[in-house]
């Protein structure tokens, strides 16, 4: 009787001091949306079973191990104690009783973050390899390369791939959506905390996977509306092709491969592209003219640079006016 | 030269290159004859490598002696169940028919890929120890890391068939499995296998992790992938044959009274493990083997553009993949549960509780595969069902855990420890930390944060170190002497435990704590904001250290064969047949058959015996 009490009473100490160390050790980022409030609710009560759990196996096995060691010359075997179905019933019906409550509270929290406003701001997601874009349509459809989000509005996010899986992740905004190319899907989040996050591409995409993470900035309201405006007025602003051109090419995640500074990421740089002999693979080379340049962004497969052969660039859908001003863009890069 | 070419190893390996290079010649012909492109960035078109890893398995397993006795029965020919293995060490490098050589042959190969696949490790986790590019490319290191998940499941499944092969006809009385041929067969099945892995290397690397998820997996500018796709499906053959091989010898070639509740709990762990395998396998083999044949053949299966569906890829991959989880670490559990006993001196707790938990794993583990898919954009209402199944697993895991605290308590436990308990106790406290971080991934709305994180990555680390390095570790050096008649050394065994549980527990709990803060699983590189430069030069230290202690046990391991201190009787005061007789086991095992005359675990029941053996 005497061992259950000590190690009752330690399973208690334990399981209190680890949830209190889990708890200071302050595990989760900065909370900063409305879905992330139930997540982290049934992640704390997760935390304390844990503690609990681990305190119960844990406490028991090294409190046996060591009263329970053999005598030294004692070479007899132990007491004949071969189960108790009884016991082995408890250990099975309350941990499916425990898991049974954590479905339906998984459930139910699921349906928390998922909670639907019909007033929410639609805004659309592009994943490519290896940069997101944003496509704000309640404000002229236009595109930026960072997500802008008014605080305490709910937001639904419609995310199409363009090549491959990505996967849409704010670390602060718990909730996570695979991209997958070929249908949309959704994510809802209501910014809760004004500051810059990060959206971090989760779901392995290529070989600079690791750098597909661009701003996200929740404002209040009216800043919202004012950048919104300022992004809106910009393309309009923007007086010669070549700074039209600027835009497209920072709006559309083409910076996510291509370097403007000579340094090579995943595609060639456009540094002193414009007029040059570009080699290609296979020995051969072709004149950087507007032609190939126009060809190597609607039809990427066609001449392939030197080099660049593990990532397959997507075909990409510009304008003709729009194909002119990247192309006098990239023209100003010498 | 001659010499040479007489060790069946060797000379499978030159016909398998023949064998490639024939193939390749064979589909180059043709597409020059056709007028189509043979050539690309590595040398041929990945149809030619596909065809020459196809013709080189061939080749490999027609010219090694695998098969000679299925050729001689072609013809007509009969043959003997016993072959004149060759003495010394070059056994092991032949077809030999005997499980014992099998499950060496299948555990040395296990501890190669282990080693293999550690090293990858190592040199990707240097290049994350700093922020920025240190000395890998970004390409090299996802090859690295891809490589490292798959040559490690390889490498697992090849640990459990060596414990299994070795000790399931030991501990049921059987003189060998059931299908001996199909028992080598399966084994040298892993050598073609292991090439076209790490062939995969030159030819472009792997980008797509070892889960291979298409559309990224079939991105035809490398040819790599191809010879990964390929080298799992040859492994997936070896599991299912040899998975096959264990149930029927399981069934059909018990000892006499050896009746369903007299089986040795292993046993019953190695049966639930032989049925996932045998049946779940050929999905991976076929979510593979679509990607390949969209890419050789231009069948869209997984390709929107052509009206293919890329998570249909997911189930298919998962409908394997999850339940493996569970073949991997269930020999592990039977080991844990085998062991605890004789050290403790005291009957397993709850015998068929036990024995059922591994059985009901095993079957709840076919429900659950979708859990991997809660952020995927399956059809959204499918998470719930599939998160009651997922966290349904943990009811059965708990009785394991229960029963192994029960079994200790009031037991006479080993003391002072010998390094194959601590291995054990090590097994159930990793083990624990993996079972414990489980359900928050299964509930859908914390999973939402957790996927693909690096939490993740300590999460299944802490289930597989737990759940089978650790418990293979126990079995090696708790088995050891039954293999060699030597013991391995204590004193090196425990440099191994007290460096590799230490640096493995922090490992795994700073990986978790940066994945919740926002560490992303499979990047090449971190953000320097998030501050995680400390924990990764932690993590690499830890991985290092754990790294010693595998070299410290290799060194052990070399050693001990040849000087280990001599142990040929019952060292652990067992009550299992193999422990009754004298070690090392003799080549046709029990030269008298055993009758099962009690239970397996009834120590301290006076007077009582588990085996007898027949007087002739």
């Amino acid at each position: 009787m005497r061992h259950y009490l000590i190690v009752g009473v330690l399973v208690i100490l334990v399981a209190i001091l680890t949830y209190a160390g889990l708890d200071a050790a302050h595990l989760m980022p900065v909370e900063a949306s409305v879905q992330a409030a139930p997540i982290d609710w049934l992640w704390n009560l997760e935390v304390v079973t844990i503690s609990f759990l681990f305190a119960l196996i844990v406490v028991p096995l090294m409190y046996g191990l060591f009263v329970f060691r053999r005598k030294a010359g004692d070479t007899s075997d132990a007491e004949y104690i071969t189960g108790n179905t009884k016991l082995e019933i408890t250990w099975t019906v309350i941990p499916l009783v425990l898991v049974l409550v954590f479905a339906y509270l998984g459930a139910y929290t699921l349906g928390e973050t998922r909670r639907v406003d019909p007033q929410a701001m639609i805004v659309k997601v592009h994943a490519r390899q290896f940069a997101w874009s944003f496509e704000y349509p309640e404000y002229g459809g236009f595109i930026s390369d960072e997500l802008h989000l008014p605080n305490g509005r709910q937001i639904l996010l419609e995310m199409e791939a363009e090549d491959v899986i990505h996967s849409f992740w704010v670390p602060e905004f718990r909730v996570k959506q695979d991209v997958v190319p070929g249908r949309v899907t959704q994510l809802r989040i209501t910014p809760t905390l004004n500051g810059s996050y990060k959206v971090r591409c989760a779901e392995l995409c290529g070989s600079a996977h690791y750098q597909m993470e661009s701003q996200v900035v929740v404002t209040e309201a009216a800043a919202f509306q004012q950048w919104a405006a300022a992004q809106q007025s910009s393309m309009a602003s923007a007086q010669t092709p070549a700074a039209k051109g600027e835009l497209l090419v920072k709006n559309n995640g083409c910076l996510g491969c291509h370097t403007v500074n000579g340094s090579a990421l995943v595609g060639p740089t456009w540094q002193g592209l414009f007029g040059s002999q570009a080699s290609l693979e296979g020995g051969s080379s072709v004149a950087a003219d507007e032609a190939y340049i126009k060809e190597s962004i609607l039809d990427p497969q066609a001449k392939i640079a030197a080099g660049f052969t593990s990532v397959k660039m997507p075909a990409y859908v510009f304008s003709d006016e729009d194909l002119a001003n990247i192309i006098a863009y990239i023209e100003t890069l010498k | 030269m001659k010499k040479f070419y007489s060790v069946p190893l060797a000379r499978g390996l030159v016909w398998l290159t023949i064998g490639l290079a024939a193939g390749i010649a064979f589909v180059a012909g043709i597409r020059l004859a056709l007028g189509l492109p043979a050539a690309s960035n590595y040398l041929f078109t990945e149809h030619a490598w596909v065809f020459g890893g196809v013709v080189g398995t061939l080749a490999f397993l027609a010219s090694h002696g695998v098969m000679s006795d299925w050729f001689k029965w072609w013809r007509g020919q009969e043959t003997s169940d016993h072959h004149d293995d060759p003495a010394g060490w070059l056994k092991y490098l032949g077809p030999s028919l005997d499980h014992k050589v099998i499950g060496i042959q299948y555990t040395v190969a296990a501890l190669i890929l282990l080693v293999t696949g550690g090293t990858f490790a190592l040199i990707f986790r240097t290049e994350l120890s700093f922020e920025g590019q240190q000395f890998l490319q970004p390409g090299q290191y996802n090859t690295l890391m891809s490589l490292h998940g798959m040559i490690m499941i390889v490498s697992i499944l090849l640990g459990i068939a060596g414990m299994m092969n070795y000790l399931v006809p030991l501990l049921i009385g059987a003189p060998d499995m059931a299908f001996p041929r199909l028992n080598a067969f399966s084994f040298w099945l892993v050598v073609p296998a292991s090439v076209w892995l790490l062939l995969s290397m030159p030819l472009g690397g792997v980008e797509a992790g070892w889960t291979g998820y298409p559309p990224l997996s079939a991105n035809p500018s490398i040819v790599g992938p191809q010879m990964f796709f390929l080298g799992v499906f040859v492994a997936g053959w070896s599991s299912i044959l040899g998975a096959l091989n264990l149930i029927a010898t399981v069934v059909r070639m018990r000892s006499k009274g050896m009746t369903t509740f007299r089986v040795p709990i292993f046993v019953w762990a190695a049966i639930a493990t032989s049925l996932i395998s045998l049946t779940a396998t050929q999905l991976i083999g076929l979510s593979f083997q679509m990607v390949m044949f969209q890419r050789l053949f231009g069948m869209g299966f997984f390709d929107p553009a052509k009206g293919g569906n890329p998570i249909l890829f997911q189930h298919l991959f998962w409908f394997y993949s999850h339940p493996a989880v569970y073949l991997f670490i269930l020999p592990g559990l039977g080991v844990i549960s085998e062991l605890l006993p004789v050290f403790v001196r005291k009957p397993l707790f709850g015998y068929k509780w036990v024995a059922m938990s591994s059985l009901g794993i095993a079957l709840v583990g076919f429900l659950v595969w979708a859990h991997h898919m809660f952020t995927s954009g399956m059809n959204e209402y499918l998470r719930v069902p599939f998160m009651y199944s997922t966290l349904l697993v943990a009811v059965p895991t708990g009785v394991k855990f229960f029963s192994w605290v029960a079994t200790l308590w009031k037991g006479k436990v080993d003391h002072p420890m010998s390094t194959a308990f601590l291995f054990v106790v090590g097994s159930i406290v990793v083990f624990l930390m993996g079972g414990l971080t489980g359900p928050p991934n299964a509930t859908v709305s914390t999973n939402l944060h957790l996927h693909d994180t690096y939490w993740i990555v300590g999460h299944f680390h802490d289930t597989l170190f737990g759940g089978f390095v650790f418990p293979f570790f126990a079995a090696l050096y708790y088995w050891f002497p039954k293999a060699t008649g030597r013991r391995l050394d204590e004193k090196l065994g425990r440099w191994h435990f007290w460096l590799i549980f230490p640096s493995f527990v922090i490992l795994t709990l700073g990986m978790m704590r940066i994945g919740l803060l926002g560490m992303r699983r499979r990047i090449f590189d971190y953000d320097p904001a998030l501050g995680f430069q400390t924990w990764h030069i932690v993590l690499t230290v830890a991985a290092f250290l754990i790294a010693i202690s595998v070299l410290i046990f290799i060194i052990n391991l070399v050693q001990s064969v040849k000087r280990g201190e001599s142990a040929t009787g019952n060292l652990w005061n067992s009550r299992s047949p193999e422990w009754q007789v004298p070690s090392p086991m003799p080549a046709h095992n029990y030269e008298t058959p055993f009758e099962v005359v009690g239970e397996p675990y009834d120590y301290g029941l006076p007077g009582s015996k588990y085996v007898e053996f027949v007087k002739k």
